[in-house]
């Protein structure tokens, strides 16, 4: 009895194996296809039937894609936008640490009038959709002379949002208590309590909330596009989508090899961080 | 105490910047611009409801509302039932689960830009792959970028290659899920499917209404995908959706107001949205302990 329920079991577990192995085959394919594509000779990229491995490397696309000026891309300088978008990461990286570092404190382990109806309608606006605020926050910008600069995609970062100040909050909350009180007692300043006690137990948390902020930055689109006008300041984002447009449908290979620099360095920084980014996703969804 | 009360709005400091300047603020201005005619060139001009009702009379308007609706009623369910299926299946103690985990999450960290890129070339109908393996196993190949029956699947099939974020979401609520229950499920000899229905899938649903509102938010503001791959909502508009016109009323059209105007028109369709989803699920989302 014992042991036929065993064979069932084993012979299911077959069964998931198959599915889960052809499911992930489906899953990786299109990334395969994208390095694939990205170091093809520009010919190879239309032949029938297709190949799936190259039949010579072509690792000089990817140099072809980036360095400013080649000739088959024209000025499409992949170099500064890769140096703009890493300068817009690291500035609002590091305004959304310190900013929501310190905003979830006060509304952690602080008492003050009015705390927790602000906090409450700070969980409230994360309903509200990005383009109902999206025209008076351009014209606060423009008002202030800042269209065309960087100023409107990392400033903002410096002065807290809805999703990291509750993501630290609840962590901030699960740091015993006493632990403050007995800085407390020795005389240490709340700024004392929060660098010395609170911050150096919250390094995973801080480092979720950077790591969701780089991707963000990283991956933004609609903000570049309403914000930046000239050429030579465009992310990463932007300049592939403005590369695409004028030319698209023809250097396939090309492209492919600018995406997957795109691509790569999320990828890296993904294995090398992919407990706190799958503990941090995980959070999102739980407190729902 | 009063002292605390001072350090506390020193801490607290960034966020009343940054609360009133990016959110009450816009908020109102927004609502107040909806109701005038204004370009941000000059200022803007009190016209009372005269947008909504043109708004009304605006047969893009609705085809964008329409585009949006057709596509969301086609990516969401889709997208949430694959997310929940892959999760069931990771969650069956299979051995190398997180190897497949974690090849599953990968292409939802592609970003937008060049996700839209790629898939612009794994749909190209002459030589996209997706087509040649369609044709390999002798099933017809549409012309995926140019044919206005097939241009919205695309997007909702692009959109479920990134539905790992979701399942990674899933499964850390199926580890919520007492043991105790399945092992009296089993015992009571319950098979997979009687289980998955009577134990998991009751303790999953307030993550999967969760998901679901995230998700009616989410694809109402689909912008820079289609942006991407079919400029101008090509074909014949099919995939012309809301977002993409209220971005071209705000900076091509320069009509803010009229922009404003159907950004409210969204946030009360989402409202609306989730208190429907919120009163269906009283029914059947059960709470832990709640």
């Amino acid at each position: 009895m014992a042991r036929s329920t065993d064979q069932r079991r084993q012979r299911h577990q077959w069964l998931v194996h198959l599915v889960l192995l052809v499911l992930s085959a489906a899953f990786l394919f299109p990334l395969v296809w994208l390095v694939s594509t990205a170091l093809k000779p520009i010919e190879e990229t239309m032949r029938q039937p297709p190949t799936i491995i190259p039949s010579s490397f072509q690792w000089h696309n990817f140099r072809d894609a980036f360095v400013y000026g080649s000739d088959k891309l024209g000025y499409i300088p992949f170099l500064v936008y890769g140096r703009n978008t890493l300068l817009l990461c690291i500035l609002g990286v590091a305004g959304v640490v310190v900013s929501n570092s310190l905003v979830a404190y006060a509304f952690a382990r602080l008492k003050w009038p009015g705390r927790d109806i602000l906090f409450a309608a700070t969980l409230a606006t994360m309903m509200i959709p990005f383009p109902v605020l999206m025209v008076p926050i351009y014209g606060f910008w423009r008002s202030l002379g800042w269209i065309g600069t960087f100023k409107p995609l990392w400033v903002p970062a410096w002065f807290g949002n809805a999703f990291s100040i509750f993501l630290l909050r609840q962590f901030f909350r699960t740091i015993p208590f006493e632990l403050s009180e007995a800085a407390r007692i020795d005389g240490c300043s709340e700024w004392g309590i929060f660098r010395q006690v609170v911050l150096p137990l919250a390094k995973p948390a801080l480092a979720v909330v950077a790591l969701f902020h780089f991707m963000y930055t990283w991956r933004d689109f609609l903000g570049p596009l309403i914000y930046l006008m000239d050429q030579r300041t465009f992310t990463l984002s932007l300049g592939l989508q403005f590369y695409q447009s004028q030319h698209g449908g023809t250097q396939w290979h090309l492209l492919m090899a600018a995406s997957t620099i795109v691509v790569a360095p999320v990828i890296v920084l993904f294995f090398f961080t992919q407990r706190q980014f799958i503990q941090g996703i995980a959070v999102t969804g739980i407190k729902g | 105490m009063r002292s605390q009360t001072r350090t506390a709005l020193l801490f607290a400091s960034p966020w009343f910047i940054g609360f009133s300047l990016f959110l009450a603020y816009p908020v109102v201005a927004s609502l107040y611009y909806s109701m005038c005619d204004y370009s941000v060139l000059r200022p803007p001009v009190w016209v009372g409801m005269h947008n909504f009702r043109n708004l009304m009379k605006d047969e893009v308007f609705w085809i964008s509302l329409k585009n949006t609706a057709i596509y969301a009623g086609m990516a969401l369910p889709l997208g949430m039932a694959t997310a929940i299926a892959l999760a069931l299946l990771l969650n069956t103690k299979v051995r190398g689960m997180t190897i497949y985990r974690t090849i599953f999450f990968l292409p939802s960290l592609v970003p937008t830009i060049p996700l839209a890129v790629l898939w612009l070339w794994v749909f190209n109908g002459e030589h996209g792959i997706l087509n040649e393996v369609l044709r390999r196993v002798g099933l017809p190949a549409p012309n995926w970028l140019s044919d206005t029956a097939w241009s919205k699947p695309a997007l909702a099939l692009m959109a479920l290659w990134g539905a790992g974020n979701a399942m990674v979401i899933y499964l850390a609520g199926l580890q919520d899920v007492p043991t105790e229950m399945y092992e009296a499920a089993e015992l009571d000899g319950a098979g997979w499917w009687a289980r998955t229905r009577n134990v998991t899938l009751p303790f999953l649903s307030p993550v999967i209404l969760f998901n679901g509102i995230m998700g009616i938010i989410g694809t109402l503001q689909v912008f820079a995908e289609p942006y991407v791959m079919f400029p101008g909502g090509s074909p014949a508009r099919s995939t012309y959706f809301y977002t993409m016109y209220l971005f071209d009323n705000a900076f091509i059209y320069h009509k803010m107001g009229y922009a404003c105007a159907m950004g409210w028109i969204m946030f009360l369709i989402i409202l609306v949205l989730t208190l429907v989803a919120l009163r269906v699920s009283e029914k059947h989302v059960h709470y832990q302990g709640g």
